[in-house]
């Protein structure tokens, strides 16, 4: 595979909006622009480990309070329920519905979970040049990006149940801090995936590119 | 501009450099200094954890449960386990920062549920959110970490503004934690708790009236329990007397002054106060301290229940306390013994006025000499009837004008007196002396003599009917004949009739005559001795007298 050359190695430079490619040498550095379509032109997306760690690190930092604080308060005559994601996620397995807490937790915990373990592993093998398992790696990054947005399901359940059930004294639900931490969470792993380039687990070592 | 050879490739367009790479690290920064922020801001509003111990944790959750003070939450149960001992259970609280001063001692905490009784429904907001723990802050800036949680909500909170006072009695009556206390049938406090006095002889009643009514209070205000319905039968008629409706069913306490002149300071915080039984025992006058006494009856006391009352000249000053049987070998005889409880007191200014009497003579003033005085002039215990329906029994005290001698001893305890055979015994007594002396008539012999006199009188009334009314008959018929003969005789045509009416008209005639003569007579008394003259010439018809004459026959 990595027999095969590169666009560096052949002089040319891809537009990532249009598709126009472009010639270019080595000493073309600084910004460059596509001379059809006028976006920016990058070998690789600009700062990606950077700009990816630092998300990935503010999602993490978000993720602490989005499960210690509560994220739901509902209210039914009278009887006040704060509920953080885990705990509500027990109540629902608790109350019977077993289906709804798998769901539930799958969305809050295991897939943001699974989004910084997942960017940390490709973040660190990058970085490393590995050669390990390369097309697996851009599978789970396929997979990442997939399922990113899948987590804000909790939120829009909060957002959908507190327009809805507003029945005053009988029966009431409101969002807590919680519910902002984690979307925050779920937009900066969004984002942090966003700023990964996929090329970077083909730029090994013996690669001779970066 | 791209497309002018197709076999070469466009070069790149140059831009100026924009590196701001390292602006994407204030995300994660602003990130760590929002979660800091929570943290500090936690660990600033972390307050005391306290532990209060509950009989049961009923209604409590863990993590959910606030703690209230006025209706603020100041706190959340943590943690909820049971004691070492199991006895109770240890409910751990986390206050908040704001709320550090409720983990000092005299802060007391309990757990508010629904509590529905006759006087009121209270907590029902808890119905539906379940139960809180309420708080209330005393005094003490100590600091305590564990409390002892109070079953029952305390009905005073601290800083409330009015009185308390401390009220005796004899049984709790229907009275509960929160009844009310009226004055005037207005609501002006409350029961706030009760416990049994420790040598079990009464009950103490902690009561608050709130400001500003607590200034009603006074040192000589009587206290009365008024629960229930007080019915009485006097001069002026049946009387039904309740304060509120509330009262009768759920027990309440008023209190007013007594009437007359009395002292009218208002009474201190805490003060001790009597609570009577009804209004009349409150506004009677003081009772003082009892005194035992014992009484000996030999007779029956059918009708004399424990509570009766003891009278002295009319006034009730004490009530029948135990009323027992006693046996005496001697004289074969079950004398009963009566014990009373009087409050020598209740005489007011009589009893004043003998015990300076007593100090004055030099006895002590102990109430068995004034008594042992009163005996010699004649003061008796007697069972008397109170109601001749009911044929209930009270002890009178009294002065007997012939009493049955006695003896008397005043060093006796407890005090005995006296007793003489009551009135109605006595009434008693002549009856069965009039039955007894109606029991020697001979009502055999009467009636037997009766009977013979009947039949001698049947038999006299035969004799009158055979013989006596026939010849009554007869006598009756023959009177009736002569009563038709007389009737006869006496009419008008009848010949005695005309005859009688003849001789009236001589009589009338002789008499006519009489009169010329005396008149002549008159006239010429001389004729009596010379005869009548001849008449002279008639002159003139001067005289009436003449005229007779020419009449004469």
């Amino acid at each position: 595979m990595s027999a095969w050359p590169r666009a560096a190695e052949l002089g040319l430079i891809g537009c990532h909006v249009c598709g126009q490619v472009c010639s270019m040498t080595d000493a073309d550095d600084g910004a460059l622009a596509c001379p059809r379509c006028g976006s920016t032109l990058h070998r690789r997306k600009p700062a990606a480990y950077a700009r990816c760690w630092a998300l990935l690190i503010a999602a993490f930092l978000m993720y602490i309070p989005a499960n210690i604080l509560p994220i739901m308060r509902t209210a039914s005559l009278g009887d006040i329920d704060d509920n953080t994601i885990l705990s509500g996620v027990v109540e629902l397995w608790v109350k019977g519905s077993p289906g709804l807490a798998v769901i539930v937790f799958c969305a809050s915990i295991v897939v943001p979970m699974l989004k910084f373990l997942a960017l940390g592993t490709l973040l660190i093998s990058s970085r490393r040049g590995s050669n390990w398992a390369r097309r697996q790696r851009t599978q789970l990054y396929r997979l990442v990006e997939l399922i990113g947005y899948w987590s804000m399901l909790d939120v829009f359940v909060v957002a959908l149940l507190t327009a809805l059930v507003r029945f005053g004294y009988f029966s009431l639900v409101e969002p807590l801090p919680g519910v902002v931490f984690f979307g925050l969470t779920v937009v900066l792993t969004m984002f942090a995936s966003m700023c990964f380039d996929p090329r970077l687990i083909w730029d090994g070592k013996e690669d001779s590119d970066d | 501009m791209t497309d002018e050879q197709p076999g070469t490739l466009p070069r790149p367009v140059m831009r100026k450099q924009r590196s701001h790479s390292w602006l994407i690290w204030l995300v994660p920064v602003l990130a760590a200094i929002v979660g800091l922020s929570l943290v500090v801001n936690a660990w600033l509003q972390a307050g005391p954890q306290i532990t209060i111990s509950f009989q049961s944790a009923q209604g409590l959750a863990e993590g959910k449960t606030p703690v209230k003070y006025k209706d603020v939450v100041i706190g959340k149960v943590e943690k909820i386990r049971l004691s070492d001992d199991r006895s109770h259970v240890l409910v751990k609280v986390a206050l908040d920062k704001s709320a550090r001063s409720f983990a000092t001692a005299g802060t007391r905490y309990w757990v508010v549920r629904p509590r529905i009784g006759l006087g009121g429904v209270s907590g029902v907001d808890t119905l539906f959110s379940g139960a809180y723990i309420g708080a209330d802050i005393g005094n003490s800036r100590t600091p305590q970490q564990k409390f002892k949680g109070l079953e029952i909500p305390p009905a005073v909170t601290h800083g409330e503004p009015g009185k308390s006072f401390v009220l005796h009695a004899d049984d709790l009556g229907s009275l509960d934690i929160g009844s009310p206390v009226y004055f005037r049938r207005i609501q002006v406090g409350r029961v706030v708790s009760y416990q049994l006095d420790k040598d079990g002889n009464g009950v103490t009643f902690a009561v608050f009236i709130d400001s500003p009514n607590d200034r009603y209070v006074n040192d000589s205000t009587r206290f009365w329990n008024a629960s229930g319905v007080d019915v009485s039968l006097g001069a002026d008629g049946l009387k039904l007397n309740t304060q509120s409706m509330a009262a009768v069913l759920a027990g309440g306490v008023a209190f007013q002054d007594p009437g007359g002149p009395h002292d009218n300071t208002p009474a201190a915080d805490g003060a001790s106060f009597q609570l009577f039984a009804d209004q009349a025992a409150a506004m009677a006058p003081p009772s003082g301290p009892p005194t035992y006494i014992r009484m000996r009856f030999n007779q029956s006391l059918r009708g004399l229940a424990v509570g009766a009352p003891v009278e002295f000249l009319g006034i009730n000053f004490g009530k029948v306390v135990s009323v027992r049987m006693d046996y005496d070998p001697r004289t074969q005889h079950f004398p009963i013994i009566v014990g009373a409880l009087i409050y020598p007191e209740r005489l007011g200014q009589a009893h004043a006025k003998l015990l300076a009497q007593a100090k004055l003579r030099g006895d002590n003033a102990d109430l068995s000499h004034m008594v042992g005085t009163l005996i010699a002039h004649g003061l008796r215990a007697q069972a008397r009837t109170g109601n001749l329906l009911t044929g209930q029994l009270y002890i009178a005290l009294d002065f007997l004008p012939h009493p049955p001698k006695a003896s008397y001893n005043p060093d006796a305890r407890p005090l005995e007196i006296p007793t003489a055979p009551g009135s109605f015994d006595k009434l008693q007594e002549q009856m069965a002396d009039i039955v007894g002396k109606l029991d020697k008539v001979p009502f055999d012999s009467i009636g037997k003599h009766l009977d013979d006199t009947l039949a001698g009188l049947d038999v006299t009334l035969k004799q009158v009917n055979g013989k006596t009314l026939p010849a009554l008959d007869d006598t009756l018929h023959d009177a009736r004949k002569t009563l038709g003969t007389a009737n006869d005789t006496l009419s008008a045509d009848s010949p005695l009739q005309q005859n009688l009416g003849n001789s009236m008209q001589e009589l009338q005639r002789t008499m006519r005559s009489l009169r010329v003569l005396t008149d002549y007579l008159d006239v010429h008394p001389e004729a009596l001795l010379r005869g009548r003259q001849a008449d002279p010439a008639p002159v003139a018809p001067k005289r009436h007298a003449t005229q007779p004459d020419r009449s004469q026959p």
